[in-house]
């Protein structure tokens, strides 16, 4: 296999603690080694000075709709849109049709991402058969498979019994339980954050306690079966603060955050516009800059895009009827660039581990670093070059974004999996 | 002038003043020989109910014959609505056949906004879900007027179940402007809080009798029971704590009077004799509204 060597590019690496100007060699798809000056020894070189590089950015939290919603993204074409974001590993949520709660589908998903997609792909299983809260999925035998963690994201468990034996069950195969926090008798026929807005607009609102009574329960239960325990795109304040407790009690308990919960608001949403509409809902202000400083303190230790597609017969519709969701691979670094980095919140090696060292602990994957042996996953980013983005010319299957159109600062050149350019920027 | 009339929240002030002192020349003591006018010949009207409604699309219906314009009306049975069309397709079926305007109501709220952005056509709300309902804000407003010479430095209680009632919020924008001191009363899980910050001049109260204090206009809602999706009060509890009697009537203002936008659940939020006394204004606000939806459809399409 033939050699890589990228030249002069600020080499950041949030596992090894190296930020500096370097070179990078990839051969046989692993990283030979990293250090300035290398000699290129007959290796193909690509020219990074003024971009960073980076571990390859991995996504824990996507919908790639296969099997079962091919209609509105597949394995394949989700997975080149997020290698246009820069991701060279994407964790799809097991809510396909067969929902991801056995081997079978596991082992399915991945054989399918091996012939067809452009980056790695790590399911993550279902915690309930069916994810309908009741018995326990085969959580074993999909880890066997390959399952990196379990939820039944989008469909909370609300039994609190069937929670804390899954907790105990995941914690015997050592896979991080991911919760999706919404009470759905609190949210029930939800469609906006409650609040000023949803009151104005008449439509019924998700007040955000339905995400942090969830959050507490989850936490006692955590505390109780020790199991490694994940909020999923974490949106208030509350829970914030409940997440930072427990971490300083020194349990195993992380959250994500998405962009565009730090960076759009219930007050800045165009009324009745389905691009807006997603769970958890775009909220408060305040709760935008809670999690944005959350981010900047430490609480939060992944950003994850919840990428969901979804196709437009389903989105044109009235915003009460249509489905929850919004794409973001494309856009996510763009946003995490401009929220949290050129605001001055947190530093470029800060938002690189958010999307590196920060997941690949949650889901103990040997993948986000460039150590010397490590696969050969790299990000290339530009974090100055502004670029505009059009929806028209996105590599997902489906068109629901609210960032149409909106210039960022920043955002990815190259996309290597193991050791191959699958993306490149025009 | 606006391409439609969506809602109350965005209309100006002056606008709402040339609509109603225009409606009052379309009252029927000032024309009584109702002789058609034809300001509106040759304009085409369709007015699309996706929710049923007696008063509402007829008062619609007859303003746009009194004023010489052709008006159909498609409602959501029997029409493709019911094979399953989807909303977007059957507002382009409809705008290819180039009316003049859509009169619409529908149960989601927000559905005539969503329209708007994809159709040139103006979209007039006839009430989306439990969003706005201008033309019966219009009304009632016009309904006031008739019995006191301003808006201004009135009182008024809006009672009832605030929270799923796109009349209390065309209500509680409309009389805002014109610095109305409103009043919200109602049982707590209909009434949060928010609601006291939608416009200047509204408070809360979840007791009747001091909602009703020193009121001159005491607007009583309907006890929407297919809109709430829990058991957000116990029926049997409503009026005794929030259905107007007599007794409630002495609290108020000498010649307050009582409006309701119908129908009415008599025993349920108001006392038959109440409905019937001579401070109700009800029919007088379905006669309005025929007055107020023709100056609404001569100012958009005139």
């Amino acid at each position: 296999m033939p050699k890589l060597l990228i030249r002069n590019g600020r080499v950041i690496d949030p596992a090894n603690g190296r930020d500096e100007v370097a070179d990078v060699l990839i051969r046989d798809g692993r990283i030979e080694a990293v250090g300035p000056g290398l000699s290129a020894g007959g290796a193909e070189i690509l020219e990074a000075a003024g971009l960073v590089v980076a571990p390859g950015f991995i996504d824990m939290h996507a919908h790639l709709r296969e099997p079962g919603f091919e209609h509105a993204e597949t394995i394949e074409t989700g997975c080149r849109a997020a290698a246009a974001g820069g991701f060279t590993s994407v964790c799809p949520m097991p809510n396909t049709a067969p929902v991801n709660d056995n081997p079978t589908v596991t082992r399915y998903i991945i054989e399918r991402a091996s012939r067809h997609a452009c980056t790695n792909v790590f399911p993550v299983g279902a915690i309930t058969a069916g994810s309908k809260g009741e018995a326990l999925a085969e959580i074993g035998s999909m880890k066997q498979a390959g399952a990196v963690a379990i939820s039944d994201d989008g469909l909370p468990v609300m039994n609190a019994r069937v929670m804390r034996r899954a907790m105990e069950t995941a914690r015997s195969f050592g896979l991080p339980v991911i919760q999706h926090c919404e009470d759905l008798n609190l949210s029930a026929g939800g469609v906006m954050h409650e609040g000023m807005l949803s009151t104005r607009l008449g439509l019924r609102g998700i007040p955000g306690c339905a995400e942090d009574v969830i959050v507490a329960r989850d936490i006692l239960l955590a505390e109780d079966t020790g199991a490694r325990y994940h909020v999923a795109h974490i949106s208030t304040r509350r829970s914030l603060e409940m997440v930072a407790q427990a971490k300083a009690k020194g349990l195993a308990i992380t959250c994500e955050a998405t962009p565009h919960h730090i960076s759009l608001s219930d007050a800045t949403m165009p009324s009745y516009d389905s691009n807006y509409k997603m769970k958890p809902p775009l909220r408060s202000p305040e709760d935008v800059a809670a999690v944005a400083d959350g981010i900047a303190s430490g609480i939060v230790d992944a950003i994850a895009t919840d990428h969901a597609p979804h196709p437009g017969s389903e989105k044109m519709q009235e915003f009460e009827r249509c489905p929850f969701g919004i794409i973001g691979f494309e856009t996510a670094l763009g946003i995490a660039l401009e929220v949290l980095y050129h605001s001055g919140k947190i530093s470029l090696a800060r938002l690189v581990a958010l999307f590196t060292a920060g997941p690949a602990a949650i889901l103990r994957l040997d993948r986000g670093t460039l150590s010397p042996g490590a696969a050969a996953d790299v990000t290339i980013f530009d974090p100055e070059r502004p670029w505009t983005y059009d929806l028209n010319k996105s590599l997902s299957k489906s068109r629901n974004s609210p960032y149409h159109g909106r210039t960022f600062r920043g955002g990815a050149a190259v996309t290597i999996v193991d050791g191959e350019v699958v993306w490149r920027r025009e | 002038m606006p391409r439609g009339m969506l809602g109350i929240e965005d209309l100006p002030r002056a606008e709402i003043e040339a609509i109603l002192t225009r409606a009052k020349d379309f009252q029927p003591m000032q024309n009584h020989s109702f002789k058609r006018l034809d300001v509106l010949k040759g304009k085409m009207i369709v007015n699309l109910f996706y929710e049923a409604s007696t008063r509402t699309r007829t008062s619609f219906e007859i303003a746009a014959k009194r004023l010489g314009a052709d008006a159909i009306s498609i409602t959501a049975a029997g029409s493709s609505v019911s094979k399953g069309e989807s909303l977007v397709d059957t507002l382009n079926t409809l705008a290819a056949m180039r009316p003049d305007a859509i009169v619409m109501r529908h149960a989601a709220s927000g559905a005539p906004h969503f329209l708007a952005r994809h159709l040139p056509t103006p979209i007039i709300n006839a009430g989306d879900g439990t969003h706005e309902h201008p033309t019966q804000a219009l009304l009632d407003a016009r309904t006031i007027l008739d019995q006191r010479p301003s808006l201004e430095g009135l009182r008024v209680a809006i009672i009832g179940d605030i929270i799923h009632s796109r009349v209390a919020r065309s209500n509680i924008y409309l009389l805002s402007k014109f610095g109305v001191d409103i009043v919200l009363c109602g049982p707590a899980p209909l009434l949060p809080a928010e609601l006291a910050g939608m416009a200047p001049g509204v408070r809360i109260s979840h007791n009747i009798r001091e909602a009703i204090r020193d009121a001159d206009v005491i607007m009583m809602l309907r006890v929407q029971l297919e809109r709430q999706h829990e058991a957000a009060f116990p029926a049997g509890e409503y009026f005794q704590f929030f259905g107007l009697r007599l007794e409630h009537l002495e609290l108020a203002r000498p010649n307050a009077i009582v409006m309701h936008p119908g129908p009415i659940n008599r025993g349920r939020e108001i006392a038959s004799e109440v409905a019937d006394s001579q401070v109700s204004v009800i029919l007088n606000q379905v006669e309005n509204g025929v007055a107020v939806r023709m100056a609404v459809l001569e100012r958009i399409l005139g």
